[in-house]
C-alpha cells in the first residue's frame, strides 16, 4: 500500500479548487439575498452577481451582456445547440454533452493526427447546409487543439452559426468568441480552480439567445432559475488567480513525463503528438494494456490518472476520441490520460513514472511467460 | 476467529486480489484476508446489464450485487473496483451457453465463466497488479499436499463447488486462494453477521446469474432462435410419438414438459440437434456405461484401473468410476453402475476421496447395454 501523499494527474477530470475561489464562495454562502430581490439584501446579492459578471466577460472578452451563467459545461453547449433552427454539425471527437444531445448530427471526422479534417469539414458543410456547427477548442481527452478559426470561417462562409465547446481550454487558451470567430463559446468552472456546478455560455455581441429553460427571466430571460451565486463569485475568482498562471513550466514536466514514458515502454504512443496539445493533458496509448488495468494499478500506488472521459457508471467504454481518430477498438481501450496542472510538481511526475514502470515490467513479464 | 494465515500460504501483507460478487461468500472471503493483515483489492465484475434483466421493477438481486459488494469493501475499508466485463462474458460464456444449447448439448456455464473470466482475465489483471494471489468465495480447499498442490473438497460438503473448479491448471492453483473453503456455510453467515457486514442475509446466488427469472429458454431465444423451432419427439426406433417446442427446453435424462402418453415413463435419451429431435425412451434405453471426456484437465491423472468418485451433473451425487486418459486430452469414464441422465456438454469431473483430480466434458455417451458387453473384452485386453 502507498504511504507517501497521493498523486494526482486528473486534473482535466475537475481541477482543485484554488484557494481565492473558496474564500470567495465562502464569502458568499454566509450573505443572504436573492439577486432577483428588491430590498437591499437582494440589491446586494445583484451587485455582487453582476461584478462577478463582469469579471468573466473581462476574462473573455465579451460585454458582460454576453455571459449567461449555467450550472456547467454540459448545459452551456445544449443552450447553444438549442439556438440552431436547422440542421447541426458536430465534429466526432465532441464530449458526450453534445454527441448524446444531438445524436443525429452529421459528425465531422478528425485527421489521424487528432484534428478537425477541415477539407471534410467544408464537404459536410455544403452538403448539409448547417444552421450551427460546433467544434472543441481543444479535445478532453489527447488535448490536441483544434483548428476552431479556419472551421468558423468555412461555416460562416455558409451562413452558419459557430458554437466552440472551450471547457477543457479556458484558462489556458485565448476563448474570446471574436477571436475564436464563434457565436457562443461554453465554459466550465471546475476545470479551471472554480468550483463544480457552474458554468457560462458566453456570447458574442449581436447573438441572441433563445431561453431552454424558462421561468423566472433570470440571466437576462435567457436561462431562469436563481443564478448560483456562491458559484459564481467562486467562478469569477478562479479565473482572475487563473489568468495569472505561467504554463510553461507545466509544457515542460510534460515533455519530461513523455520522454521518460518512452524511454520505459518505446512501443508507447502518445495521442496528437504530432499537433499542437493543451500543455496540460498526455494521453498514452500502450496496446495489450488495457486502461482498467493502469488505472487500478496506479490508483493502489496513490496515483490518479483516467482513461480519456469520467463517465458516471464507471464503465470503461472504449473511447470515442481514439475510435475517431482511427484507432482499433483494442487500442482505445488501453490509453490512459495523464493531465496535470499548476500545481504538479517534478516529484509527482517521478512518482507516476515509477509506478507506471512497475507495472509495465510485471505486464511485459507475464507477456512474456 | 482462528488464525488462518498459515493455510493462505501467503506472506505477511501481501496484495490479494479478491472477486467480490456482492453475494455473503466472496464478502466474507475479503473480510478474512482483510482481517489477517493483507493488502485487499476488492474487485467486482459486471458481467451483464444488470438493468437489462429486471422485470416489473420487482427489486432483482442480481441488480444489487455490484452496490452490495461496494457497500462490503467500505464497511471493511478496502480497495474496490467495478471491471467492466460486459463484452468478454457474453462471448465467452453466453454466446457459448446458447450455442450448446443450439447443438444439443446441456452447459455449464459457472464453468466456463470460472475458466475463460475469473481464472483467466481476472487472473492476469491481479498479476498485472503485482498481487501475490486471486482469493474467491468459492467453496473449495487449496491443501499443500506431500507432492505438491491440491484441491481439495469443501469441509462444507453440502456446499462444494470443486466440480466448477476443474479446469484450474497448477500455475492457476498455485496463484488462487479460497478462504473460506474451510468453513461451514453457517459460519460463513455468522462472520459476516459478527463483522455487521450488509449481505449477512443475503439470500444465496442461483445458477444463470445472467438469465432473467433463471429461465434459460428467453437467453437462448434471444441468441440461438433456431433452438426454439418446433419438432418432433420421436422414439429409439424414429416413430413420431409428438411434437415439442424447441430442442433447447430439454436435457437428456428430462421427464417434464414431454407431454406424450406413453404406458411407461418416457425419459429424453438423446437430443438430435441436427434434425430439431428429441429422442425419448424408457428409463433402461437412457442408462449410460460410459461416456467420452474431450478439453480434459488434470491436476492429477486418475489411475489406470483406479475407481475414482466421479459426477457427471453438478447436482448429483458422486458415483464410482474408472477413467482412461489419453494424450491427445479426451478420456474415457466407465462408471461402474449405469447412469441416468448423462447429457453431452456437462462436465464430468473426478475426485481421489476428497481430492479433485480433475475433469473434462462430455462430448458422447455409451449406452449401458453396449458398455456392459464390453466389459469383458476390457478386461481381457487389460489383462
Amino acid at each position: 500500500m502507498h504511504t507517501s501523499a497521493p498523486v494526482y494527474l486528473d486534473w482535466a477530470a475537475t481541477a482543485p479548487v484554488l484557494p481565492e475561489a473558496v474564500a470567495a464562495v465562502a464569502e458568499a454562502l454566509r450573505e443572504v439575498g436573492n439577486p432577483a430581490s428588491v430590498h437591499a439584501f437582494g440589491r446586494r446579492a445583484r451587485a455582487r452577481l453582476e461584478a462577478a459578471r463582469r469579471t468573466v466577460a473581462r476574462s473573455f472578452g465579451v460585454d458582460p451582456d454576453g455571459v449567461v451563467f449555467t450550472s456547467g459545461g454540459t448545459e452551456a453547449n445544449q443552450l447553444a445547440l438549442y439556438q440552431a433552427r436547422g440542421p447541426i454539425l458536430v465534429t466526432a471527437i465532441e464530449h458526450s454533452c453534445i454527441l448524446e444531445a444531438v445524436p443525429q448530427a452529421p459528425r465531422i471526422p478528425v485527421r489521424a493526427a487528432g484534428v478537425v479534417d477541415l477539407a471534410a469539414a467544408e464537404r459536410l458543410i455544403f452538403e448539409h447546409r448547417p444552421a450551427l456547427v460546433a467544434c472543441q477548442l481543444a479535445n478532453n481527452e489527447t488535448g490536441a487543439i483544434q483548428p476552431v478559426a479556419e472551421l468558423a470561417r468555412l461555416a460562416r462562409a455558409h451562413g452558419a452559426r459557430v458554437h466552440v465547446d472551450a471547457v477543457q481550454a479556458a484558462g489556458k487558451l485565448d476563448c474570446a468568441p471574436e477571436a475564436l470567430g464563434a457565436d457562443t463559446v461554453a465554459v466550465s468552472a471546475h476545470k479551471l480552480g472554480g468550483p463544480m456546478g457552474v458554468g457560462a455560455l458566453l456570447a458574442r455581441p449581436g447573438v441572441a439567445l433563445i431561453p431552454r429553460q424558462p421561468g423566472g427571466g433570470q440571466e437576462g430571460g435567457r436561462r431562469a432559475g436563481t443564478p448560483n451565486l456562491p458559484g459564481i463569485v467562486g467562478f469569477a475568482a478562479a479565473l482572475e488567480r487563473v489568468a495569472r498562471i505561467d504554463w510553461s513550466p507545466i509544457a515542460a514536466l510534460r515533455a519530461q513525463l513523455e520522454a521518460d514514458v518512452r524511454r520505459i515502454a518505446p512501443e508507447l504512443v502518445i495521442v496528437a503528438e504530432a499537433v499542437p496539445r493543451l500543455p496540460t493533458i498526455s494521453c498514452l496509448l500502450l496496446e495489450g494494456l488495457t486502461a482498467e488495468t493502469q488505472l487500478v494499478a496506479l490508483d493502489l500506488e496513490g496515483i490518479a490518472v483516467s482513461a480519456g472521459a469520467a463517465c458516471s457508471s464507471g464503465k470503461l467504454a472504449p473511447s470515442h476520441v481514439l475510435l475517431a481518430m482511427g484507432y482499433t477498438q483494442a487500442q482505445a481501450r488501453c490509453a490512459i490520460r495523464v493531465s496535470l496542472g499548476w500545481s504538479t510538481g517534478g516529484e509527482e511526475i517521478a512518482r507516476f513514472l515509477v509506478a507506471w514502470e512497475h507495472l509495465y515490467k510485471r505486464w511485459r513479464a507475464r507477456k512474456a511467460a | 476467529m482462528r488464525d488462518h494465515s498459515a493455510d493462505l500460504d501467503l506472506p505477511p501483507g501481501a496484495r490479494v486480489v479478491v472477486a467480490m460478487s456482492g453475494g455473503v461468500d466472496s464478502s466474507v472471503a475479503a473480510a478474512l484476508l482483510h482481517r489477517l493483515g493483507f493488502e485487499v483489492v476488492g474487485v467486482t465484475l459486471q458481467l451483464y446489464d444488470q438493468r437489462a434483466i429486471r422485470r416489473d421493477g420487482k427489486s432483482c438481486c442480481a441488480g444489487r450485487d455490484v452496490e452490495d459488494a461496494r457497500a462490503v469493501a467500505e464497511r471493511l475499508g478496502i480497495a474496490h473496483y467495478v471491471l467492466d466485463f460486459e463484452e468478454r462474458f457474453r462471448k465467452a460464456v453466453i454466446e457459448d451457453f446458447a450455442d450448446s444449447y443450439a447443438a444439443g448439448r446441456t452447459p455449464v456455464p459457472c464453468v466456463r465463466c470460472n475458466e475463460r473470466i475469473k481464472f483467466r482475465d481476472l487472473f492476469d489483471f491481479a498479476r498485472d497488479l503485482g498481487a501475490q494471489a486471486l482469493a474467491t468465495g468459492h467453496y473449495a480447499q487449496r491443501v499443500r499436499g506431500p507432492h505438491g498442490l491440491e484441491l481439495h473438497r469443501a469441509f462444507d460438503r453440502a456446499r462444494d463447488q470443486s466440480y466448477f473448479l476443474f479446469t484450474l491448471s497448477p500455475e492457476q492453483l498455485a496463484f488462487v486462494r479460497f478462504p473460506i473453503g474451510h468453513l461451514a456455510k453457517s459460519r460463513v453467515r455468522a462472520i459476516a453477521a459478527e463483522l455487521g457486514l450488509p449481505v449477512a442475509d443475503k439470500p444465496d446466488s442461483q445458477d444463470l446469474c445472467f438469465a432473467p427469472d433463471r429461465d434459460h429458454v428467453r437467453v437462448v431465444a434471444a441468441l440461438r432462435p433456431e433452438a426454439l423451432a418446433p419438432g418432433e419427439i420421436v422414439d429409439q426406433a424414429g416413430r413420431v410419438l409428438g411434437r415439442h417446442e424447441g430442442i433447447a427446453r430439454f436435457t437428456v435424462g428430462q421427464r417434464r414438459g414431454l407431454k406424450v402418453a406413453a404406458k411407461v415413463p418416457l425419459y429424453v435419451t438423446a437430443i438430435d440437434a441436427a434434425r430439431s429431435r428429441i429422442v425419448v425412451g424408457p428409463r433402461r434405453a437412457g442408462l449410460v456405461g460410459a461416456v467420452r471426456l474431450t478439453d480434459c484437465s488434470w491436476l492429477a491423472a486418475p489411475e489406470v484401473g483406479e475407481v475414482v468418485a466421479v459426477k457427471h451433473r453438478y447436482n448429483e451425487p458422486a458415483v464410482a468410476a474408472q477413467i482412461t486418459c489419453a494424450a491427445d486430452g479426451t478420456a474415457r469414464v466407465r462408471f461402474v453402475e449405469p447412469q441416468a441422465g448423462v447429457a453431452p456438454g456437462q462436465a464430468c469431473v473426478a475426485w481421489r476421496e476428497s481430492r479433485l483430480l480433475g475433469g473434462g466434458w462430455i462430448a458422447a455417451t455409451e449406452p449401458w447395454a453396449v458398455c456392459a458387453a464390453s466389459c469383458l473384452d476390457d478386461a481381457h485386453a487389460s489383462a
